[in-house]
């Protein structure tokens, strides 16, 4: 019994234990076809434990959920012909070449082989990786590791993307390719699941976002809410000269109110998550004679989000929390 | 943090033509059929030996060592001559030669699993025992291999088996046969150990003794009764001594159904445990 659903994932209520630890407790989750959904946390918060049962990995203990309108555990199969998964640690066989992996993944979706073949070849070439093509993926760099698990997630391409931290431990350069590659694959029309500690790519890239600390949905919302309920990014300006630090104070003061003095005796900041009002306070500054070094607008961080959210830091979950280690072990 | 333009790293994705043509929804195929599934991650197997040809050498050096040592060392000493105990113990090493092998399908399964890429084939829409009976049936073919030097340095070292040919392929298909029901416990026993190497040392604990306690290399009618007693229940015995029958055109068919009956239960057992403790996913 299918309905239509302009939902692709729909849970509620999903729980599941490890040992006396509630990994997740009681998510609700609500994502539209064809947008990204990011949810947001620190390590340990639940977020693999929740992909993983709506992947169809892990049973959940209590809730259910929906994909696509099929029920992940009485129509898991159904749900697996739909979605595909790139887990945090890469998911591709790191004893074969980029190539026979996506090769080994059409063969098993059901490719003849010399669609397969081709399907590799078309897919290597994209994502850069034909030149690595024949090498053994333990010789690849992390960059290269995470655009062949995408590339492994694509060989048929899938109606729905788990995407487990896929920038963690990428390097900036490595991180945009990776971003370039999901805005692609939701420009072709793939809702993508995107798990991140990172506000600014769940804001880059998400339609809506849920933040999980402890196993539970702390907060929801658009990444520009989101940030709305935080409170707001700052302004950070570095003065060329350490003497107009009372003078810009005066200015930014009246420009946006709440102005912090860094320790740097040539830096200050003050609060703004609007650019154009961040580019008004910087002319006005320019305009009362104010020489400066430097600025940047900056976005609460993940740090922030949670300190506002949850009144403790985002650090790897208290210290009773024992999952953190069984759940990046099950992972 | 501060926010950075979004840019295009120049080197980043070479074409982003090719990028979004490779992106365009590909239709998906029908679901590939068991048969196929599992022969695909049979190929799998190979392409490991393959690329890391080393791993052959463990399961096939020290079996050739086992044979020079106990011919030319002890035959003497327990046969009366080499010749006549290379006779005795050819087919012996050969079980043991094969069985060993079967560990290193535990050791193989608990890497995987130590891996991300068990996650991608379990959330794959194909046949579910498919990665589990597809590397066994490529272990299947290293079983062959392993099976196939003990034979060869035999004959190099003048063991002429009386059935000839066809008693020596049926002795390897047997061996073959029993290892593939044994190799299963040792997949259990590869998803319940914690690492690769825990796996090999639980592995070769339960069958280096249960390989010695048999008549792989002695006569046990030399042994204390109650140990004697234990060798001949042995199913290694059983295997052993049905290879040789078979090496030399003697073979009892009791033995072969026990030792196939053996197998389809240990399969019958411990396969659909490996099964489950798969599909959980728990290592």
């Amino acid at each position: 019994m299918t309905t239509y659903s302009p939902l692709a994932i729909e849970a509620s209520g999903l729980v599941k234990s490890f040992g006396d630890v509630k990994a997740v407790d009681g998510v609700d989750l609500a994502v539209r076809r064809g947008s990204v959904y990011g949810v947001l946390g620190p390590n340990g918060a639940g977020k693999t434990t929740a992909i993983r049962m709506l992947a169809t990995l892990l049973r959940p203990d209590a809730g259910s959920a929906r994909v696509f309108g099929h029920d992940i555990v009485k129509e898991a199969e159904a749900v697996r012909g739909k979605v595909s998964l790139t887990g945090q640690m890469a998911s591709v066989d790191e004893d074969l070449t980029g190539r026979e992996n996506l090769i080994l993944l059409g063969r098993l979706l059901g490719l003849k082989r010399v669609d397969a073949k081709a399907r590799a070849n078309e897919l290597l070439e994209a994502f850069g990786l034909a030149d690595a093509a024949s090498r053994l993926v333990k010789q690849y760099s992390g960059g290269m590791r995470r655009r062949l698990d995408i590339a492994a997630s694509i060989v048929v391409t899938p109606e729905l993307m788990f995407l487990d931290e896929p920038t963690t431990g990428l390097d900036p350069r490595s991180r945009n390719q990776v971003w370039d590659i999901i805005r692609a694959l939701v420009g072709e029309g793939t809702t993508i699941l995107l798990c991140t500690q990172y506000l600014d790519e769940a804001d880059q890239l998400a339609e809506g976002i849920a933040v999980i600390d402890r196993g539970k949905v702390i907060a929801e919302g658009t990444p520009a809410q989101l940030k709305a309920s935080v409170g707001s990014g700052a302004l950070h300006v570095r003065l060329l000269d350490p003497e107009q630090r009372p003078e810009a104070e005066r200015v930014l003061a009246r420009e946006l109110g709440e102005v912090r003095l860094e320790p740097d005796p040539a830096a200050l900041s003050a609060s703004c998550s609007d650019a154009d009002r961040a580019a008004e306070a910087v002319a006005a500054l320019s305009r009362s004679g104010v020489r400066i070094a430097g600025f940047s607008l900056g976005q609460p961080s993940l740090d922030e989000v949670f300190l506002a959210l949850t009144g403790h830091p985002a650090e790897e979950q208290g210290p009773e929390d024992a999952t953190t280690t069984q759940e990046e072990q099950a992972a | 943090m501060s926010t950075t333009p979004t840019q295009t790293a120049p080197d980043a994705i070479a074409d982003h033509e090719a990028l979004r043509k490779a992106l365009a929804s590909t239709p998906r195929p029908p679901r590939p059929n068991a048969a196929s599934a599992a022969l695909t991650f049979g190929w799998r197997g190979m392409l490991k030996v393959k690329h890391v040809p080393e791993q052959l050498l463990d399961v096939t050096i020290t079996p050739v060592m086992f044979v020079l040592m106990f011919t030319y060392l002890f035959g003497g000493a327990i046969a009366g001559s080499t010749g006549e105990y290379l006779d005795y113990i050819l087919p012996g090493i050969l079980v043991m030669s094969v069985l060993f092998t079967t560990v290193y399908s535990g050791i193989a399964l608990n890497t995987d699993l130590t891996k991300g890429v068990v996650d991608r084939f379990r959330s794959l829409p194909m046949w579910r025992p498919a990665p589990l009976v597809g590397a066994l049936l490529g272990d299947s073919v290293r079983y062959l291999l392993a099976g196939t030097v003990i034979v060869v340095l035999g004959v190099i070292l003048g063991y002429r088996p009386d059935a000839g040919v066809p008693g020596v392929l049926a002795a390897l298909a047997l061996v073959i046969v029993f290892a593939f029901g044994l190799s299963w416990v040792f997949t259990t026993l590869g998803l319940l150990m914690r690492s690769p190497n825990a796996v090999m040392n639980a592995g070769f604990m339960g069958i280096f003794p249960l390989t010695f306690l048999s008549n792989v290399f002695v006569d046990p009618e030399t042994l204390p009764s109650a140990l004697e007693a234990f060798v001949d229940v042995n199913p290694i015995s059983i295997l052993a001594t049905a290879s040789r029958g078979l090496m030399e055109g003697s073979a009892s068919g009791g033995d072969i159904a026990i030792v196939l009956a053996t197998a389809a239960g240990l399969t019958a057992v411990f396969g659909p445990l490996t099964m489950r403790l798969y599909q959980r996913g728990v290592a």
